[in-house]
């Protein structure tokens, strides 16, 4: 493994890490803001890749799909609030657990009812088709550059709208200390409609950002939730600060630990176990860190909540 | 997340509905099949494709099998296999099919195996060949009409030393059918094999692994990706700008994923012993009105299917009609004496194809639809690696 080779896979993790960041800081938001375990993001995020993708496709234009799939996966995240999420607020975690995870087998089938379920395709755009070259034989593709300003800006608007608006400062209020922002006199029932509806939106532009690189079928969004959760687990849950630290952070550990557990077992172990132990290992490493950063800050690295 | 619809969907009027009467004379006279396809979850456009053939196959036997009208019962196994068990079941004891037929998935298979044999029914698999029951495993009650898994791995493997690479990457997911996949290469591949990459099966980004492939400089890599994870891959790997090394793979590029793989596929490279491009007058006709149907492009499980109809009619009508001739029936089905196609076909003495296999590579059609077509052939008349091992009682 030569430095270069690492700095690339360095590189490969950073992005990784920005794609998950997309997904979680909307899920940190809701289950921040309003403690409501809302399984269903995932599905929020396929819902955002196949809406892009189609009104890509009706529109002829990758923008004019991804500018149309916002305001899009914005209704169906209000839509979901107003039918859904709002009889949810009260009840405890199992009932929430339950209801989104019945929104998933919901939308997975509706899906698959809707577009069929065999993968779409979703061209990249014709601005980013190409790439740099980073070594020898490697392009580093524009569209990945792509998703990484496209991930540093929304973490930028965000900090913009968390830390320096007053809707933010509601939100934060929100995630530190509920009842006394409602005893405030604020309509938490707005707050929560427009969190939701911004959490939807944050995750329906993930996916629709994806689609040009990742396969968009139905239950694409079930492997994302998972380390969607590390993520906001690892960061404190309601920060999107910690949020997009833990996503940099499990970015670089899953892939770094893929790339190079397989080869460091091998000083240790005969090829053919090193190979399938490093594999193992790699695909747990993730999990092991969240264990290790959890079992030192129970409430992660930026807890949120007051008290 | 396989998620489920848990009716047993019905493409003629079937089910519990029927009167007992009724069932009865319908069973006297007609021909009964289960066919096992998974509708429900991410590999559901498979099932598909493994439906629409038999369905394709039945339209063109005027909906008889050797003269007997057919009533095809739809059971989605959810690719769960407790699932598959229970209602593959149900199809035995209260739908009284006479014949099992489909699955896709090797452990589905596994697990209705033993269901259906024990009551001596006919299982006819037109996907699902894992090696277990190809060697010591192998039963007088079942046949399959696609290949040994092992045999199509090992396909790439002959065609990777034939195009003289001497040096190949090889990356296939880790669970068993993925070391099978790596196990099947290396069996008739003479090269070095430059490193094993090993991934988990939900991976979503593969940049760590193309980095690799990358620093490596390899000939060419060998891959077994099946579903949305070849689709991941096959688009990834262009974008990465490593589509100059060949790419050989197995179940990764196919009629199932072409549609969302698209141009990044185009001259990549799989094995199979079909492919809709083949010259003969059977698989002109089947493609064409497949095509013609159901508005997409038949994949392997689509052909093997629409073969099971046609070797099921062929074995129907050699018996007269008679299904419950189980020795009869076995043997006319044995015969295989039905124009495949492939072209060649005929069952070896475990019941598992002897065949040509092909080394593909993916085209866009005039139409603008892209195939898998045929390169050149790979192996003859080919046996899996397991009859030897096979005493069928």
């Amino acid at each position: 493994m030569t430095a270069q080779l690492l700095l690339v896979q360095a590189l490969n993790g950073l992005q990784f890490g920005i794609l998950l960041f997309l997904v979680a800081a909307g899920l940190t938001l809701v289950f921040g803001v309003m403690d409501v375990i809302n399984l269903a993001h995932g599905v929020q995020y396929m819902l955002g890749a196949y809406l892009g993708a189609s009104l890509a496709a009706a529109t002829g234009s990758f923008w004019l799909g991804l500018l149309l799939a916002l305001p899009a996966t914005l209704a169906c995240g209000l839509l979901l609030e107003l039918l859904v999420f709002r009889h949810l607020y009260d009840r405890d975690h199992l009932a929430q657990v339950l209801a989104t995870f019945g929104v998933i087998l919901t939308l997975n089938e509706a899906v698959t009812l809707l577009w069929g379920s065999a993968p779409l395709q979703v061209a990249t755009p014709a601005l980013l088709e190409g790439g740099v070259t980073l070594m020898p034989g490697l392009q580093y593709p524009l569209y990945r550059l792509a998703i990484l300003a496209a991930g540093l800006a929304t973490a930028g608007l965000l900090w913009l709208l968390v830390e320096h608006t007053r809707a933010g400062a509601l939100l934060r209020a929100g995630a530190s200390n509920r009842p006394m922002l409602a005893a405030l006199g604020v309509d938490t029932g707005r707050l929560f409609l427009l969190v939701f509806g911004l959490g939807a939106m944050l995750a329906g532009f993930a996916g629709a950002m994806a689609a040009p690189i990742l396969s968009v079928e139905p239950g694409m969004g079930d492997s994302v939730l998972i380390l969607a959760f590390v993520v906001i687990v690892i960061g404190g849950i309601g920060s999107v600060r910690g949020a997009f630290l833990a996503a940099l952070l499990v970015g670089l550990v899953e892939v770094l630990g893929r790339s190079l557990l397989p080869d460091l077992m091998r000083l240790v172990l005969a090829p053919s176990p090193a190979r399938q132990a490093g594999a193992s290992i790699g695909s747990m490493l993730v999990y092991i860190a969240m264990a290790l950063i959890l079992a030192v800050r129970p409430r992660g690295l930026f807890p949120a909540r007051a008290g | 997340m396989a998620i489920g619809r848990r009716a047993v969907l019905g493409v003629a009027a079937a089910g519990p509905l029927a009167l007992p009467a009724i069932r009865a004379r319908a069973q006297a006279a007609g021909v009964k099949i289960g066919l096992v396809a998974v509708q429900t979850g991410p590999q559901a456009a498979l099932g598909t494709q493994l439906r629409d053939g038999f369905l394709q196959g039945l339209k063109h036997t005027g909906g008889k099998l050797g003269g007997l009208p057919a009533e095809v019962v739809m059971i989605d196994d959810e690719l769960r296999p407790e699932v598959a068990v229970t209602k593959v079941r149900a199809a035995l004891e209260r739908d009284k099919v006479d014949i099992v037929a489909g699955v896709v998935f090797s452990n589905i298979l596994a697990a209705i195996m033993r269901p259906v044999t024990e009551t001596n029914t006919f299982l006819i698999s037109t996907n699902a060949g894992p090696s277990t029951f190809a060697g010591r495993g192998c039963n007088p009650y079942f046949f399959t009409t696609s290949y040994n898994n092992d045999q199509v791995h090992s396909v790439m493997g002959q065609a990777a030393t034939d195009s003289k690479y001497g040096r190949v990457f090889v990356m296939t997911p880790n669970y068993q059918a993925g070391r099978d996949a790596a196990a099947g290469f290396k069996s008739r591949f003479k090269g070095e094999v430059v490193d094993e990459v090993y991934v988990p099966l939900n991976q979503l980004d593969f940049s760590a692994e193309l980095a690799k492939i990358a620093a490596s400089k390899p000939d060419a890599i060998f891959t077994f990706m099946p579903g949305g994870l070849g689709v991941n891959l096959v688009r990834q790997y262009r974008q990465a700008g490593l589509a100059s090394i060949p790419f050989l793979s197995t179940f990764t590029v196919d009629e199932a994923t072409l549609p969302a793989q698209g141009e990044a596929a185009v001259g990549f490279y799989s094995a199979a012993p079909w492919a809709p491009n083949m010259d003969n007058a059977a698989n002109r006709r089947f493609v064409a009105d497949f095509e013609a149907a159901y508005g997409y492009v038949p994949g392997s499980y689509a052909a093997q299917s629409y073969d099971a109809v046609l070797l099921l009619d062929s074995a129907i009508r050699k018996t007269g009609g008679s299904l419950a001739d189980k020795d009869g029936l076995r043997a006319a089905i044995r015969a295989a004496e039905f124009q495949s196609v492939r072209g060649n076909f005929k069952f070896g003495a475990n019941h598992y194809p002897v065949q040509d296999f092909w080394l593909c590579q993916v085209a866009k059609r005039p139409d603008g639809k892209f195939q898998t077509e045929t390169v050149r052939k790979v192996l003859e008349n080919d046996t899996d690696p397991w009859a030897a091992e096979c005493r069928m009682r």
